[in-house]
């Protein structure tokens, strides 16, 4: 990721000057930065003498610049130390390379009563110690979003994604049973190549081995065994539950030989196999961790707080009593069920129902939650607690349906399913055959019967799948594609349909400026104006002309308009004109010119129509479908290229459609971004959302997309199925070992060493095969 | 043979304080950010927090 980074920053500064601050493109004449906020944070960073960040930071064009955040209080979120010490948790998103770790550090720690600025560059969190009031906090949160990083307080979520007891205590057991597994060796290797060793020394190093190998096996093997319990508890057999019986038997097994001085014991494959086991475990968890993680920030950024009329400060939504007045700003989402009290307000509602064009409310009208106000502030009062709101039912729907998909079979589990009796059954009949038919004592006989259980060990299995959905989530990852769940990436392997949301999924969700009858200086006029509001129209029209001048004294009507003396930008009848029905539009009028409109439209992502193609070329079927008018989506379907289209679907009309196909044997991939897609997001086989999208679409899906693009997911797809294709050969691969490797342990020629030769090669070949994967994808 | 009355325990007394060693790293913390670890090695402390320019 680093590098696409340092690429990406060489490459912008070539082609055109790019901004001081972020290193985003800056159209030539205007200066040394790309807005007013990088100009800040530039001056800023210079002011602390932190330059040097500039010349060792390696991250995206643009990624680095000041957005204004809507207000949140951080103060509550302090907690005292000790007396007079408050300490602060807090997500910081941008922070991607060493240098930013850097600069956010050194800027904290230049304030004179910070103690401790500690970022996590993992977890992107923010540990921070002061001395003195809890409201300083704010001061600091904005220090930091000054400087262009979008800071949020941390989140329960995020703290499940970091907080990871489970991996620590794998790796403090991957660490004893490397130690016990080493060291075993030390007294074990002389066995094996003691020719004259004495009865007496073998003994010795019997139980030497047993002494270290033992507590390794007991303590080590802890968290396979507990997960062997709660499978068997279930009633499933899983590979711990194989891998757990092999390492024990194993144990007891050369425990008697120890006792009755046998030729070998077998301590070395006992501890080498769990070592292998428990670094495959913590791979594995390593890079989902990763993209969790990601996922738990994007939702960290959306949580919000809420204006309630007569409180001194915002209030955390879940904090927010029904009959309770609240102030929604412009440009904020409203988070909560509420009714309407101020005259009228203007809502853009893509994310509830999907319609491209913001909806007008009048006093009593119920608003749902997760509309964006696009008019002037107003006030509404909340009907239902968070909990227990639209968004919350919506939450409980995603609940039940990952439940439903936990209950997937993973391949492996599949393989393990028939392969663990199996293996187990060749073990008992080995011993049962020496024991009555060979006539061995008992003991002898235990010797063959566990060394074809621990040959039959599923190593090659229990590594094969982790190391390819290692090799490919990670790959995915560096493309912008969050993997979230275990097993998405088989499901996604095997979808052979595509429904697509359109507003905010094919579309980029925001106005952009259509070309019209207006000339060049009129937008520049225009942008002036524009410059001053933070209107969505506005911002679109000033995305279009980035380079227009701020000018002085402005005056906004909100919801209505801008004012610049005679000069007027906003609403038809704010400007003097007749009313206009038609779509997204800003009037202008100033004297001397006549009047002009900048019409706008949600337009196609860039990549839409090529990732319909690609999806289509990777055998999937595509449809669209969409809460909007149905001419728009025909448009829009039509653009992209899609045949199959149905518009003005309910959220419970796409659940429902997902429903049809599931029941004509489709395995469906949804693709949406909004709370009207949650269900159906939920309902699909697999399911994946832009980064952009609302919080609860990206809770409901396997698979999130940063980057805001589709083509991704289109490579996606068909990495997904190079990887299963892959983890079908590895298991097909550990099996045939087994079919040679087998027979020599129950005729009982097989000897630790040979035990030890046939897991490390199986092991190894495992993995090489997982990481030809990656070949293709890293050049 | 005697020779292996002091090379096992030796052995064994290394192996262990590499063991407590990474127990101890652990515990205190520092597996949490390798990502992190890794980069801040290239930033030398040129700006020593408490005295640098404000």
């Amino acid at each position: 990721m680093s590098l696409l980074g340092r690429a990406a920053v060489a490459e912008a500064a070539q082609s055109a000057p790019a901004c001081a601050h972020c290193g985003a493109p800056v159209p030539p004449g205007a200066g040394r930065f790309c807005c007013t906020g990088c100009e800040g944070a530039h001056h800023l960073v210079q002011g602390l003498g932190l330059d040097a960040f500039y010349r060792k930071r390696a991250m995206a064009a643009g990624a680095l610049r000041p957005v204004e955040a809507p207000p949140a209080d951080f103060a509550a979120h302090a907690v005292e130390e000790k007396p007079g010490l408050h300490r602060l948790e807090l997500v910081v998103s941008g922070l991607t390379c060493g240098a930013c770790v850097w600069l956010v550090e050194q800027a904290l720690m230049a304030e004179p009563d910070v103690r401790r600025a500690r970022a996590n560059l993992s977890t992107r969190r923010l540990t921070l110690v002061w001395e003195g009031e809890p409201a300083r906090a704010n001061a600091f949160a904005a220090l930091v979003a000054r400087l262009g990083f979008r800071v949020a307080p941390f989140s329960p979520a995020c703290l499940r994604a970091s907080e990871d007891a489970e991996g620590r205590e794998l790796l403090r057991a991957l660490g004893i049973a490397a130690f016990g597994a080493m060291n075993v060796m030390l007294v074990s290797v002389p066995v094996w190549a003691g020719i004259d060793m004495g009865e007496q020394t073998r003994h010795l190093m019997h139980w030497l081995a047993a002494l270290i190998g033992m507590p390794t096996v007991l303590v080590a093997g802890l968290p396979l065994y507990r997960s062997a319990w709660r499978g068997l508890r279930a009633g499933r057999l899983n590979m711990d539950c194989a891998v757990s019986l092999g390492v024990l038997a194993t144990t007891a097994m050369s425990f008697s030989e120890t006792l009755r001085n046998g030729d070998y014991t077998w301590f070395d494959g006992a501890t080498a196999l769990l070592a292998l086991m428990l670094a495959g475990r913590l791979l594995d968890r390593a890079a989902r961790r990763r993209a969790r993680q990601s996922v738990a920030e994007l939702l960290a950024l959306q949580e919000g707080q809420v204006q309630v009329l007569g409180a001194p400060a915002p209030v955390p939504v879940e904090r927010v009593a029904p009959g309770a007045r609240i102030l929604v700003a412009a440009g904020e989402r409203l988070r909560l069920d509420a009714v309407l009290e101020s005259e009228e307000a203007l809502l853009d509602t893509a994310a509830t129902t999907g319609e491209s064009l913001p909806r007008r409310f009048s006093r009593g009208e119920s608003l749902a939650a997760g509309g964006v106000n696009m008019g002037a502030p107003f006030t509404a009062r909340v009907t239902a607690r968070a909990a227990e709101g639209s968004l919350a039912a919506m939450g409980r729907l995603i609940e039940r349906a990952e439940q439903a998909r936990g209950r997937f079979p993973a391949l492996a589990d599949r393989a393990a399913r028939l392969y663990v009796p199996a293996a187990h059954a060749i073990a008992l009949l080995t011993f049962l055959g020496w024991w009555w038919l060979g006539g061995l004592p008992w003991q002898a006989a235990l010797v063959p019967a566990v060394a074809a259980l621990i040959i039959t060990c599923p190593c090659g299995l229990a590594i094969a799948v982790p190391a390819v959905q290692v090799v490919t989530s990670g790959a995915l990852f560096r493309r912008g594609v969050l993997v979230a769940s275990a097993t998405a990436l088989e499901r996604l392997a095997s979808a052979d349909h595509v429904v697509l949301d359109k507003t905010g999924t094919l579309t980029e969700g925001r106005p952009r400026l259509l070309p019209g009858d207006w000339s060049g200086e009129d937008l520049r006029a225009a942008a002036r104006l524009a410059r001053a509001s933070r209107h969505p129209l506005a911002q679109a029209l000033l995305r279009a002309c980035p380079e227009a001048p701020a000018a002085e004294g402005v005056a906004e009507t909100p919801g209505q308009g801008l004012a610049l003396g005679e000069a007027r930008l906003g609403a038809a009848a704010f400007c003097g004109l007749p009313p206009d029905p038609r779509g997204m539009s800003l009037h202008f009028t100033r004297p001397g010119h006549p009047p002009v409109t900048f019409r706008f439209e949600d337009s196609l992502r860039e990549d839409a129509a090529a990732a319909v193609a690609a999806f289509r070329a990777a055998g999937l079927g595509v449809e669209l479908l969409s809460g909007d008018a149905p001419e728009v989506v025909g448009r829009v379907a039509a653009e992209a290229g899609i045949a199959l289209w149905e518009g003005g679907a309910s959220p419970a009309r796409k659940a429902a459609r997902i429903a049809e196909l599931a029941a004509e044997g489709r395995r469906v991939l949804m693709v949406g971004d909004g709370v009207n897609d949650a269900a159906a997001l939920a309902a699909a086989h697999v399911s994946a959302a832009p980064a952009s999208g609302t919080d609860v679409a990206q809770a409901a899906s396997d698979i999130v997309l940063q980057g805001g693009g589709l083509l991704p997911l289109a490579e996606a797809v068909e990495r997904a199925r190079r990887a299963q294709r892959v983890a079908a050969q590895n298991i097909a691969f550990a099996f045939l070992y087994n079919i040679v490797a087998v027979p020599v342990a129950i005729a009982g020629f097989a000897t630790p060493l040979i035990a030890a030769l046939v897991m490390a090669s199986s092991s190894l070949a495992v993995i090489g095969n997982a990481l030809r994967l990656d070949a293709g994808g890293r050049r | 043979m005697d020779i292996l009355v002091w090379l096992i325990p030796a052995a064994l007394a290394l192996g262990l304080i590499g063991l407590a060693a990474f127990l101890y790293a652990l515990r205190s913390g520092q597996f949490e950010d390798l990502d992190g670890a890794a980069a801040r090695i290239l930033f030398d402390d040129d700006t020593p927090g408490k005295k640098g320019p404000r």
